[in-house]
């Protein structure tokens, strides 16, 4: 990639991202500064934070790639994504506020009084938070080796000691203001890129999205392949392809047909029928659930919540979030539409997380224009890097420096951030084969499946006792990671059993309630004595001044 | 009963007598405004208060009461939401002619679940926090009611 402005928009996010920090840095002062900025943010701000904060690899480059390779079924990605707000506004937003935790284990203290149940949220919040920080430091080493040629250990760690110290010398306070800058950038990254893309494609005779005999190649394309597959010619030959084999197109190629992505224009098109395959609507259902309910039980999502004066602010900042989130999930459908024209060959590498980073090179040609969009494109992406890895980070360092290390000063912060921080880049290093998508769906998949019924129960219903809420976590949350476990690390699967792990959120889901509420019911002495205050605390307006 | 701001309305007697408030801004009857306010908040409504904080039945069943309305509001709307958006994926499967339809060039379930989606989503939300707000102003309004 011989284009000379992505290298030094990438460094200007990053200084931009760390000189922020350091800006915050003069203003935390105390150590209420460093974890829970005082309180002292405006609904607007703490709302574009939240929305940059949310807004990660998966979504900036994932929901695109994923919709370039399956069509129109994937879609639920970026609706689930957003709906996750819309119910995380409706149980979960004012009473969390009300109830003055700052993290899902002061939660469980604060509503059931427990200290063991507030060790396993501890477990889960640090595993979740793991589990999501793996793939947005890969998409980092994947984002600068596509565009920078840059060997993929240098993406990952940049951002991984970019994003640590950031966190340990800045805290919140800084973290706020870069992440409300950083969604404003990612906005903008995807938006006019999006508007000049739309352009050229009414430029060129507005080519068929989907024609009927299949995507082919607009120009004469050399692909190295980069995934192990299969390939059907189209006169009908079948191919066996390898990492590094060098495959040769002219114009107007058909592409071929690659083994476990939608090809053909009719299933990329249109959504699964019945009678097609039971599976694809099981997994369908489990992904909305695991989308719906997962984004409540995220750790990085309900420290901000803390951040607002009262209940009330909470709910309109969650649906200011909602909009922002929303306005931002119509983007990446265009690019993942426009790739299936002006990038097929990504179908053929694998490689469709890069389709937004290549698409304008690919569209408008190697221009000023093209080359500066690239660029902004390019910083985009790393912004989202930056942004959920440092608020997944000061969560999860928050979560160490209390209740592991067990101090709450500001040093023990700085030491619990270094922890944290340093596992998922060693990690990261490791395991360069997962798929950024589909890892951050099964972290979805346990946080639906630990936090959601922990949060929903705790919040509407008196009957739940300690033992109850633990039974469910453990049971609902340990199927949710035993399926990551066996997805990420296990042999190959095909058929339900693959269906079942790699999608679980459908059947764990309703296991975890089940067990709670039913354990509960077996445990009713348990009752927290004052379980009436509680529910007053969570629910009384602030206006009452109780 | 009372609608929101009626309460803290202007020009509000001190009287206990709840007389219709007149509306009129008039400077010296702000100052009183002000002290009846205070005493109105000490003398009459703080028995609701003291048996909200002190947990006893009536307190009890004025959260219930509060719960089970914020809840049901919750429950109402997810359905809303469940209903409209959950029913895609099986309507697209037993009825895969509606997949076909096409609006302005696009393909329907582009269109529903790319762009429609989200709008819909946002409404819920507005709602939501509207009618959440009202039931905690008439929750308010209770607690603070002046007994007779």
């Amino acid at each position: 990639m011989g284009n000379g402005f992505v290298v030094p928009a990438i460094v200007a996010v990053t200084l931009v991202t760390v000189g922020i920090g350091f800006y915050g840095l003069r203003l935390a002062r105390t150590t209420s500064d460093f974890l829970v900025a005082s309180r002292a943010i405006s609904p607007t701000w703490n709302a574009a934070a939240i929305g940059g904060e949310y807004l990660s690899a998966a979504s900036f480059l994932g929901v695109a790639g994923l919709i370039l390779k399956y069509g129109v079924d994937v879609l639920w990605y970026p609706v689930g994504f957003a709906a996750g707000y819309l119910a995380l506004l409706l149980f979960v937003a004012a009473p969390l506020r009300r109830s003055g935790a700052f993290t899902l284990p002061d939660f469980c203290e604060v509503r059931l009084g427990s200290r063991r149940l507030r060790k396993l949220a501890t477990v889960f919040v640090i595993f979740i938070g793991w589990l999501y920080l793996v793939p947005q430091l890969q998409g980092a080493g994947l984002t600068l080796a596509t565009v920078a040629g840059s060997p993929y250990p240098v993406g990952a760690l940049l951002v991984a000691v970019v994003v640590t110290a950031n966190v340990a010398l800045g805290g919140m306070r800084a973290i706020t203001f870069v992440q409300a800058f950083q969604y404003w950038l990612k906005l903008t990254a995807l938006a006019v890129p999006a508007i000049f893309l739309t352009l050229q494609w009414q430029a060129d005779a507005r080519p068929a999205v989907a024609p009927p005999d299949g995507p082919a190649f607009r120009t004469a394309t050399t692909v190295v392949v980069e995934h192990r597959a299969t390939l059907t010619l189209p006169d009908g030959d079948i191919r066996e392809v390898r990492p590094g084999d060098r495959l040769a197109f002219a114009a107007g190629d058909p592409v071929p047909e690659v083994s476990g992505t939608a090809t053909e224009a009719a299933d990329w098109l249109l959504p699964d029928t019945a009678g097609d395959d039971d599976r694809g609507l099981f997994a369908t259902y489990s992904l909305i659930l695991a989308t719906f309910l997962g984004t409540m039980g995220l750790p990085h999502v309900l420290v901000r919540f803390y951040t607002n004066p009262d209940g009330a602010a909470a709910r309109r900042t969650t649906l200011v979030v909602l909009a922002l989130v929303g306005v931002f999930y119509l983007l990446p459908t265009i690019y993942g539409v426009l790739g299936r024209i002006y990038t097929p060959q990504l179908l053929v590498t694998g490689q469709t997380d890069a389709v937004v980073v290549l698409l304008p090179g690919a569209a408008l040609g190697d221009g000023l224009t093209g080359r500066l969009l690239a660029a902004l494109v390019a910083a985009g992406a790393f912004a989202a890097f930056l942004s959920t890895s440092s608020g997944l980070l000061t969560s999860v360092a928050g979560v160490i420096s209390t209740d592991v290390l067990g101090r709450g000063s500001v040093r023990g912060f700085r030491l619990a951030t270094v922890i944290a921080g340093g596992v998922p880049a060693v990690l990261a290093l490791n395991v360069s084969g997962l798929d950024v998508s589909q890892v951050v769906g099964l972290a979805f998949a346990v946080a639906a499946s630990s936090f959601c019924p922990l949060l929903v129960l705790g919040i509407w219903w008196r009957g739940l006792t300690d033992l109850g809420a633990a039974a469910g976590v453990l049971v609902g949350g340990g199927a949710a990671i035993g399926a990551v476990l066996v997805t990420v690390l296990g042999p190959p699967l095909s058929g339900w059993p693959a269906t079942l792990t790699t999608q679980p959120a459908a059947w764990t889901v309703p296991l975890a309630f089940t067990v709670m509420v039913a354990v509960s019911l077996a445990t009713r002495r348990r009752l927290p004595a004052d379980v009436g205050a509680t529910m007053l605390r969570l629910h009384a307006p602030e206006a009452l001044r109780l | 009963m009372t609608g929101p701001g009626e309460h803290d309305g202007p020009g509000r007697p001190a009287a206990a007598v709840p007389v219709p408030a007149p509306r009129v801004a008039e400077p010296p009857r702000r100052t009183r405004i002000v002290l009846a306010e205070v005493s109105r908040r000490d003398d009459r409504s703080g028995r609701t208060r003291a048996e909200l904080a002190e947990q006893t039945r009536v307190g009890e069943a004025l959260v219930r009461g509060l719960v089970r309305a914020q809840l049901a509001l919750a429950v109402r709307l997810s359905l809303v939401v469940l209903i409209a958006l959950g029913g895609l994926p099986w309507l697209f499967a037993i009825a895969p002619s509606v997949g076909r339809v096409t609006v302005l060039g696009v393909n329907l379930p582009w269109l529903l679940l790319g762009v429609a989606s989200f709008p819909f989503l946002i409404g819920v939300g507005w709602a939501y926090v509207r009618l959440a707000e009202r039931n905690e102003q008439d929750f308010t309004d209770l607690v603070q009611r002046p007994e007779r």
